[in-house]
């Protein structure tokens, strides 16, 4: 077979690309060349005084302790959402690679809550643990224990991290089974036979070898725990107590469509177009190296 | 900014038949609105009915969704030069709208082109005052409009041996009450309150006749500065976060979140929205009304309360056969017996003197005493400086700023002096930033 595939005719490769490409033009080029304009100006919220600023919204927002406390909210609530929720679902998964009879019952059980959109999932956990109507919450305060997370920030952040992650363990849980499935038999049964017990065999063996998947997991639930948990933020505590839970997706709703201030809203989103650029160009790579050696 | 490019879209198509409309003869006037449930239905009704009344305009309403989603969408088809007519925007846009002079244009103008002469007596003092110009000129048409008032449950009263029948007047009174209700054991909270910037700090400025900020609250300026640590705030302030620590207090949120505190009758004491009234009723609970607590030593206390709620608005860039429609719709609804109607069905307060009186003739009032408290609370006297209102270019971002230090100062994190004080500094540079300094 010939490596490159070639069209006869000159123009019908590029008619083929056209509702692609109107697609990606319309719905990102455009937008984005419009966020990217936007973020250079400043104007009142109804354009009717526009001022064109260079890089100012840029240095504002980059200066300012708010943007930066964000940041930090969204680290700290990136890296809790992925160990726990890629933790719980190794777990999860491992385990039920074991289980001989209700596999199949087991896994589809687990995978489950992926199909809960964001916003539910979020309306789930506050429904059990928000201290005006939750149950959980009510037998929390009944043990004795100030549960608070109206008021108490890393209360709130506990709350936010727990739904977020249990929305995604079934997703890690997914790709866990499959890699492990992926795992040749023999190897844990030659270890088996070398005397490597259940612990020591998964991580000399099994653990190591899952590392592609977990890699790629990581860049997943990163990609996740930064850009698609806005709903759950917006449902659970809409970034309070104080700023306790203020990720940098929601600060951009919040400065553009609460505060309208649209030029530091459309610099923030600028900001984050990089941040999934630079995510995505490491997936990228990492994908091709594994198609090389895979 | 993927969200405004896809509503001006959807504004350009929703504005497709309405163009179309105008090849017939029937003007067409479209009236966003962020109504649900009940009060949708009151929308509707009140559309089609206009609609019947007579053949040369047409009123569709249109709901946009929440309050600030309705003002965004407003904005958003403005920037894309497809504004509706009317748009309803909640209180606190009033500033945002009232800076935008160029895009929209005064009630007060339209209505006099409708062919009547505008007579702003005939309208409650204290919510036109709250919708005008410092020099008068109503801007807006205030369609739903609330004030604060307090509720409480008899049955806790009565357990707490408290007089169920005289609800406290004054803030000390209320805090002893609720002390009293948490320590006899009669509820696990004896005070809670919605909208502590609302309701705590705008309200509780304008019923203590204190100033807000300067330049009457922002009336008369938009360039203002925040005058909310003063004293008589901070000893409130500073109550409320000691009742905290004791659990006589319970916060609920930042918006409406506290209502269910009181609906689960786990607080006795409530300072709430007279609009929140109907959940009340639903529930079934023995409750009581009161007027907005006030303190006793503060000079011209209680004064006049602010109206929250919404009004109408009309953007500029339309046809003067546009406005001659909205006039109409407009006066429509100014009608005695609509206006009367509007107030008994959805507890939002009357517009204007004549819809009162007619209410007050038919014995509304003596069957639901209550009804009547957010009505004197809010006409009772004539508005001073620090009571007609409070208006700022971004009200919503400041209000956001005063909950993120309540809650440093609830949780136990800082004094009701820092919280103020932050609130003050954080609010002023907001506030310089927004009118583009």
């Amino acid at each position: 077979m010939s490596p490159r595939v070639t069209f006869p005719n000159k123009v019908l490769p590029y008619l083929l690309l056209a509702p692609q490409l109107a697609i990606t033009l319309v719905f990102f080029y455009w937008p984005a060349s419009q966020a990217l304009y936007q973020s250079m100006l400043r104007e009142d919220p109804f354009g009717l005084s526009t001022k064109f600023v260079w890089f100012q919204n840029f240095a504002k927002v980059l200066r300012d302790p708010n943007y930066l406390n964000s940041l930090n909210v969204t680290l700290i609530f990136a890296v809790a959402t992925a160990v726990i929720s890629m933790g719980v679902a190794l777990v999860l998964a491992v385990m039920a690679d074991r289980v001989v009879r209700g596999r199949g019952v087991y896994r589809t059980l687990l995978i489950w809550p992926y199909a809960v959109a964001p916003a539910i999932a979020g309306m789930l956990w506050l429904f059990m643990f928000n201290p005006t109507m939750g149950s959980f919450a009510y037998i929390l305060r009944a043990t004795g224990y100030n549960w608070d997370p109206l008021l108490n920030g890393n209360q709130a952040m506990v709350l936010l991290v727990s739904a977020a992650a249990w929305k995604q363990i079934s997703y890690n849980f997914l790709f866990f089974v499959a890699g492990l499935q992926a795992i040749p038999k023999s190897l844990i049964e030659a270890a088996a036979i070398d005397g490597a017990g259940p612990t020591k065999r998964f991580w000399t063996i099994v653990f190591p070898l899952l590392a592609p998947t977990t890699f790629f997991l990581l860049v997943i639930n990163t990609v996740y725990a930064f850009f698609d948990t806005f709903g759950i933020v917006h449902a659970v505590t809409g970034g309070g107590p104080g700023k306790a839970t203020e990720t940098l997706v929601y600060k951009v709703y919040s400065d553009g469509f609460v505060n309208l201030i649209l030029g530091d809203s459309a610099a923030q989103s600028v900001i984050l177009m990089v941040i999934v650029i630079a995510l995505t160009a490491v997936q990228f790579r990492y994908v091709e190296r594994r198609v090389h050696y895979g | 900014m993927r969200v405004p490019t896809l509503l001006s879209l959807a504004t350009a198509l929703t504005a497709l038949p309405l163009m179309s409309g105008s090849a017939f003869a029937v003007t067409e006037i479209s009236w966003w609105h962020a109504m649900t449930g009940a009060n949708n239905e009151v929308v509707e009704t009140l559309s089609k009915e206009f609609n019947e009344s007579q053949s040369e305009y047409k009123v569709t309403p249109v709901f946009k969704g929440t309050y600030p989603e309705t003002l965004n969408a407003g904005i958003a088809a403005f920037r894309a030069k497809q504004p509706p007519h009317i748009i309803q925007v909640f209180d606190v846009g009033t500033g945002v709208m009232m800076a935008a002079e160029g895009a929209v244009k005064p009630v007060a103008e339209i209505l006099s082109m409708g062919g009547a002469t505008f007579d702003k007596s005939q309208y409650l003092p204290g919510i036109v005052a709250y919708y005008s110009k410092p020099d008068g000129t109503m801007l807006s048409f205030p369609y739903n409009s609330s004030s604060p008032i307090l509720y409480y449950n008899k049955d806790i009263f009565t357990k707490a041996g408290l007089d169920a029948e005289n609800p406290p007047k004054t803030w000390p009174e209320v805090f002893e009450a609720a002390r009293k209700i948490k320590t006899s054991g009669a509820a696990a909270c004896g005070y809670t309150s919605t909208w502590l910037t609302w309701i705590g700090l705008e309200n509780f400025s304008a019923w203590n006749n204190l100033q807000y900020a300067t330049h009457e609250n922002g009336l008369a300026s938009t360039d203002v500065e925040l005058k909310i640590n003063a004293e008589p705030f901070v000893k409130h302030f500073q109550t409320i976060a000691d009742l905290a620590k004791e659990g006589v207090f319970r916060y609920g949120g930042r918006t409406s979140e506290a209502k269910q505190l009181f609906l689960s009758q786990e607080c006795g004491i409530f300072t709430e929205s007279s609009g929140g009234l109907g959940d009340v009723i639903k529930s079934g609970i023995n409750y009581g009304l009161g007027q907005l607590p006030y303190y006793p030593d503060l000079q011209g206390a209680p004064q006049n309360t602010i109206p929250g709620g919404a009004s109408l608005w009309v953007f500029g860039g339309k046809s003067d056969e546009e406005y001659k429609g909205v006039a109409a719709f407009f006066n429509f609804l100014s009608q005695t017996e609509i206006q009367s109607r509007l107030h008994q069905v959805s507890g939002y307060l009357p517009v204007t003197m004549a819809a009162f009186k007619a209410t007050e003739e038919s014995g509304f009032y003596e069957k639901n005493p209550g009804r009547k408290i957010p009505i004197t609370q809010m006409m009772g006297k004539e508005p001073t400086e620090n009571s007609r209102g409070v208006r700022l270019v971004n009200l919503p971002q400041v209000r956001d700023i005063q909950n993120e230090e309540f809650e440093k100062m609830l949780a136990g994190e800082q004094t009701a002096q820092q919280a103020l004080d932050n609130a003050v500094k954080r609010g002023n540079e907001a506030i310089q930033q927004a009118i583009g300094n």
